[in-house]
């Protein structure tokens, strides 16, 4: 079966009004979330926008990136979304609010891992409230038509409009992973959490076919992995690794580990390959 | 030390030496050879390369479990590492006992596991020119397709 490309769409539009400041240029661990959340689709899908209202196209935090402006009438990110399915007909959409500082790579994977393009998208159930979370969301080209047809009828919400269409509906493999930055108070927790959680530095061996196609035998590097799991799916997305998680296992310090281990700053980490010896 | 590496040809005779006991009746090895054809592939040489760090622990660690399961006087194992050519010693296992049953078994037993279990990989480099990493290449192909047979298989 051959899929619909997926493009990466950020939503930065939205007036930030409990937050009083602009959520899309609010600096975690030293860069905007905008640029955080677009470094992170770019490692998963071939192209990212930043979707704009007209008046935001030389805004300073976002000016440096592809965009996509509003190009339908309306409130909300459903503008947003109906903007990016208008200006590539028959592209599907990672459709991603610009202020989820706790995503991870892991959570991006497991989302596009589990797409279905049969249904009109594919969203995580909120750990909060087990609704669909469309703004963490694949969201199919075949929706087009009927988001239209809802802000039509006066209806504005994603969320809503996914709970009355019906989504494939997935469980956040980290409960925290979808935690959004609203009011000064939660911007200050997260950076604080995400300060306890600097990136850490880590050494990674590679033998055999991982070393080929990472073309190196080791290197030092800082990430925000908290697990061999999360490692193993960033350094997949940089590397192109062809053995899926599964076929490995893995060692940390020179023992075997599980995929969950909560990692240490400066742990040496190599993923094992099906073995040959003898 | 009971399981080591060598970067270059294993030299049984010292390795023997190193299980005589007077206690022994006997002694059995095992040798595995670098084979000129793997899966119709007529092959010209190989590479083994090892994480030997976790390789040794784990190489020790199966001659232990030999030595509790069963009742043999001293065991070891050495594997080569670096390129070899056809014919080459690629492994050693030796085990000496009063008995040669459990002999045979220990060996048998330490030479399956060591296959199975430590973090060493084989090159193979065809006549066709090509290479490719034992167990690694063709499953990459379509790694998800034969989870979710398993998958299905476990929950139909």
């Amino acid at each position: 079966m051959s899929l619909e490309p997926i493009y990466g769409l950020i939503l930065a539009g939205g007036a930030s009004k409990r937050m009083q400041r602009d959520k899309a240029a609010l600096i975690i661990q030293g860069k905007t979330q905008l640029d955080r959340a677009f470094e992170l689709l770019s490692r998963h899908v071939s192209r990212v926008f930043v979707s704009v209202r007209a008046d935001q196209t030389s805004d300073p935090a976002r000016a440096h990136l592809p965009m996509i402006v509003d190009s339908v009438e309306g409130t909300g990110p459903i503008v947003g979304i109906r903007s990016a399915l208008a200006a590539h007909p028959g592209v599907a959409w990672l459709v991603l609010a610009c202020d989820l500082p706790f995503l991870s790579d892991t959570a991006i994977q497991e989302l596009l891992r589990r797409r279905d393009p049969s249904a009109l998208a594919t969203a995580y159930n909120s750990a909060h409230d087990g609704l669909p979370e469309p703004l963490c969301a694949v969201w199919e080209a075949s929706a087009a038509g009927l988001l239209v047809a809802y802000q039509a009828a006066g209806g504005h919400c994603p969320r809503k409009f996914l709970i009355r269409h019906g989504a494939q509906l997935i469980d956040l493999p980290d409960p925290r992973a979808l935690d959004n930055v609203n009011t000064p108070e939660e911007y200050s927790q997260a950076v604080a959490a995400l300060d306890t959680l600097p990136p850490m530095q880590l050494r990674i061996q590679y033998y055999a076919l991982m070393r080929e196609q990472a073309g190196r035998s080791e290197e030092t590097l800082e990430t925000l992995a908290a697990t061999p799991a999360d490692l193993y799916t960033e350094l997949a997305a940089r590397y192109g690794f062809t053995l899926s998680r599964e076929q490995l296992k893995v060692a940390v310090n020179s023992e075997f580990s599980d995929w969950s281990r909560k990692l240490a700053a400066n742990d040496a980490v190599v993923f094992i390959p099906p073995v040959a010896g003898g | 030390m009971s399981f080591r590496f060598t970067q270059t040809s294993i030299v049984t005779e010292s390795a023997r030496r190193e299980l005589q006991d007077l206690g022994a009746g006997g002694y059995v090895s095992f040798e595995g050879w670098v084979r000129d054809q793997n899966e119709g592939q007529e092959v010209t040489r190989l590479e083994y390369e090892a994480f030997q760090e976790l390789a040794v622990k784990e190489g020790d660690r199966i001659v232990a479990e030999a030595l509790r399961r069963f009742p043999v006087k001293h065991a070891l194992c050495i594997h080569r590492v670096g390129s070899l050519d056809l014919g080459d010693m690629a492994v050693w296992v030796g085990v000496s006992s009063a008995h040669r049953g459990e002999a045979f078994d220990a060996c048998r037993y330490i030479i399956d596991e060591v296959k199975h279990r430590l973090p060493i990989w084989k090159k193979e480099h065809y006549r066709s020119g090509n290479s490719g990493w034992v167990n690694c290449e063709r499953c990459a192909v379509e790694p998800q397709h034969s989870h979710a047979e398993h998958r299905r298989a476990a929950n139909p």
